[in-house]
Formats: C-alpha cells, sequence, structure tokens
C-alpha cells in the first residue's frame, strides 16, 4: 500500500482524518489547558506572597 | 468496635491528604502518559493500517476507532462522576468532590466527540450528519448535563456548596444512562446496534477487535492522566490559603 492510497482512506479521507484530526485537538487541548492554568496560577499566589513580605 | 484495621485506615487517610495527593498524582502523570502513548501508537496503527476495509462501509469505518471509545468513555465518566459526586455528599470527602468536577470536563470532551465523529461518520453512511434518533439525542442530553454541572460548580462561589449541588445534578442524571445504553435496542434507528457488548458472539472480526479494544484502554489511561491534571489545578485552587501550598509557592519561586 502506497502513502498516498493509505491517506486517501478509499475516498473518505474528508471524514475519516477531520474526525481523527478533531478528536486530537480536543484530547491535546484538555490537558494543556489546566497545566497552563495551574502554572500561571502558581506564579499569582507567589506574587501575592512576595508583596506580603 | 473496629471495622477497618490501622494500617489500612491510615493508608487511606495519607492518600486523601491534599498535600500527598498532588506529589502523588505528579509523580504518576508521567508513567501514565508513557502507558497512553504506546497504547495510542498501537491503537492507530492497527485501526489505520493494519486492519482489513470493511466490506460494506469501505475505509469509512475506521472512525469507529475514535468514535465508540469516546462513547464508551462519555458513559462511564458520567458513572465515576456521579459516584464520585455521591461520596463527596454522604462522605464531605474533599478529594471526592474535586475527582467529581474534574471529570466533568473530560466527560464532555469525550461525549463531544463521540457526538462529532459520529456526525462525521453518518453523513458518507447515512447520508445526513444528524438524526433526531433516541441514541443521538440522549448522547446529546449527555453532553448538556456536563455541562451543566460545570456551568453550576462555575456559578457557585463556595466550592463545597457548589459541589452538593454539583453531585445532586450529576445524580439525577444517571437516569439518561441506561437510556442511551439501550436506545438502539428499545427504538428502530438508523444507529447500528451492538456489536462488541453482545458478549456471547461479538460480531466484529478479531482484526477489526483488538485495535478497538486497545483504543478503549488507552482512553481510559488519557482520562486518569487529564483527571488529574484538572484536579491538581482544583486542589491547588481550593487549598490556597493552606500551608502546604504556601510552602510549594515559596520552593517553587526559589
Amino acid at each position: 500500500m502506497s502513502i498516498a492510497t493509505f491517506f486517501a482512506m478509499g475516498g473518505y479521507a474528508f471524514y475519516v482524518w477531520t474526525a481523527y484530526g478533531i478528536c486530537c485537538l480536543v484530547l491535546v487541548f484538555n490537558i494543556l489547558m489546566p497545566i497552563r492554568q495551574r502554572l500561571s496560577f502558581l506564579q499569582e499566589l507567589a506574587r501575592k506572597q512576595q508583596r506580603q513580605q | 468496635m473496629k471495622f477497618i484495621p490501622d494500617p489500612v485506615g491510615k493508608f487511606f487517610h495519607r492518600m486523601a491528604s491534599p498535600p500527598h495527593f498532588y506529589a502523588l498524582a505528579g509523580q504518576m502523570i508521567p508513567w501514565l502518559t508513557g502507558i497512553f502513548l504506546v497504547l495510542l501508537g498501537y491503537g492507530l496503527f492497527a485501526g489505520l493500517y493494519l486492519a482489513p476495509t470493511d466490506y460494506q462501509q469501505g475505509d469509512s469505518y475506521r472512525i469507529i476507532y475514535i468514535h465508540v471509545p469516546s462513547a464508551w468513555m462519555s458513559l462511564f465518566i458520567y458513572i465515576v462522576m456521579a459516584l464520585a459526586g455521591a461520596i463527596g455528599l454522604i462522605w464531605r470527602i474533599k478529594l471526592a468532590e474535586i475527582m467529581a468536577i474534574s471529570s466533568a470536563s473530560v466527560g464532555a470532551s469525550f461525549t463531544f466527540i463521540a457526538l462529532v465523529t459520529g456526525s462525521l461518520w453518518g453523513k458518507p453512511m447515512w447520508g445526513t450528519w444528524w438524526v433526531w434518533d433516541a441514541r443521538l439525542t440522549s448522547e446529546l442530553i449527555l453532553l448538556f448535563l456536563y455541562l451543566g454541572v460545570m456551568g453550576l460548580y462555575n456559578a457557585i462561589d463556595d466550592k463545597r456548596t457548589a459541589s452538593k449541588a454539583v453531585a445532586i445534578l450529576a445524580l439525577v442524571g444517571v437516569v439518561n444512562i441506561p437510556i442511551i445504553h439501550y436506545s438502539v435496542e428499545w427504538w428502530n434507528t438508523l444507529h447500528q446496534g451492538p456489536t462488541v457488548t453482545k458478549m456471547d458472539k461479538p460480531s466484529i472480526h478479531i482484526s477489526m477487535l483488538i485495535p478497538l479494544l486497545t483504543m478503549a484502554v488507552a482512553f481510559k489511561f488519557y482520562y486518569l492522566i487529564a483527571v488529574l491534571q484538572r484536579a491538581r489545578l482544583e486542589l491547588l485552587y481550593r487549598e490556597r490559603t493552606s500551608a502546604w501550598v504556601k510552602k510549594l509557592v515559596m520552593e517553587q519561586s526559589k
């Protein structure tokens, strides 16, 4: 099987790859968001603590 | 009278202590991510490349490898969320409350993926993106239940009260779960019937079943990773005035 026929997905390329693409985006977003929020929250707490000292 | 021996009680007490949980979750996430990536890699390779083309649906059926595991996760996570909510409601365990609300966004994501991939599969096979049949409608209601849980939680400032309200909403919504599961048997629909959970004889070939089950296990690991990340954030926020968080912040800003 050539790479081109693999990506063509028997003519269903649009449906198959859109489905996998959206799935991938949502799953990655779900991991990165809480990490980013946690790190920025930790920074915010650190700034508050420094002001109090 | 003691029903729980001391070491076991101590173990659970330690596990449920916020600083311990925060650190342990942080240590577990890299391992869980490793296992998830291996399973995902094999599942995708086997599903997209090794598995044969379906004789009726052609290659469009390959959406099954994300659609069905996502749909299973949407139900599984809802049950976990309702159980954790109930435990939090009855025994007022803070970690159970946090696991319940942290599950909501992951569950909503899987429900969204199940709906979107189903739509992308339905268009070439049924000729329509959407039908208002029992399976699709009840799954859409599940998405609204998840969003309702998240919205309600954010609307109430006191997070202990918010957790109580959310747990009750989640428990009421449990009635939707059997409706989703049996909808394809109770009502006539375009959606195909169960192929895997017919335990006596699954009507799916082994070469297609193995990647499907691999993806299902991979998604379970993904859920663990995502829920622990969320839980760490939630725990930090709730405990922001406690001594251990202050110590953590001090150590990190050094």
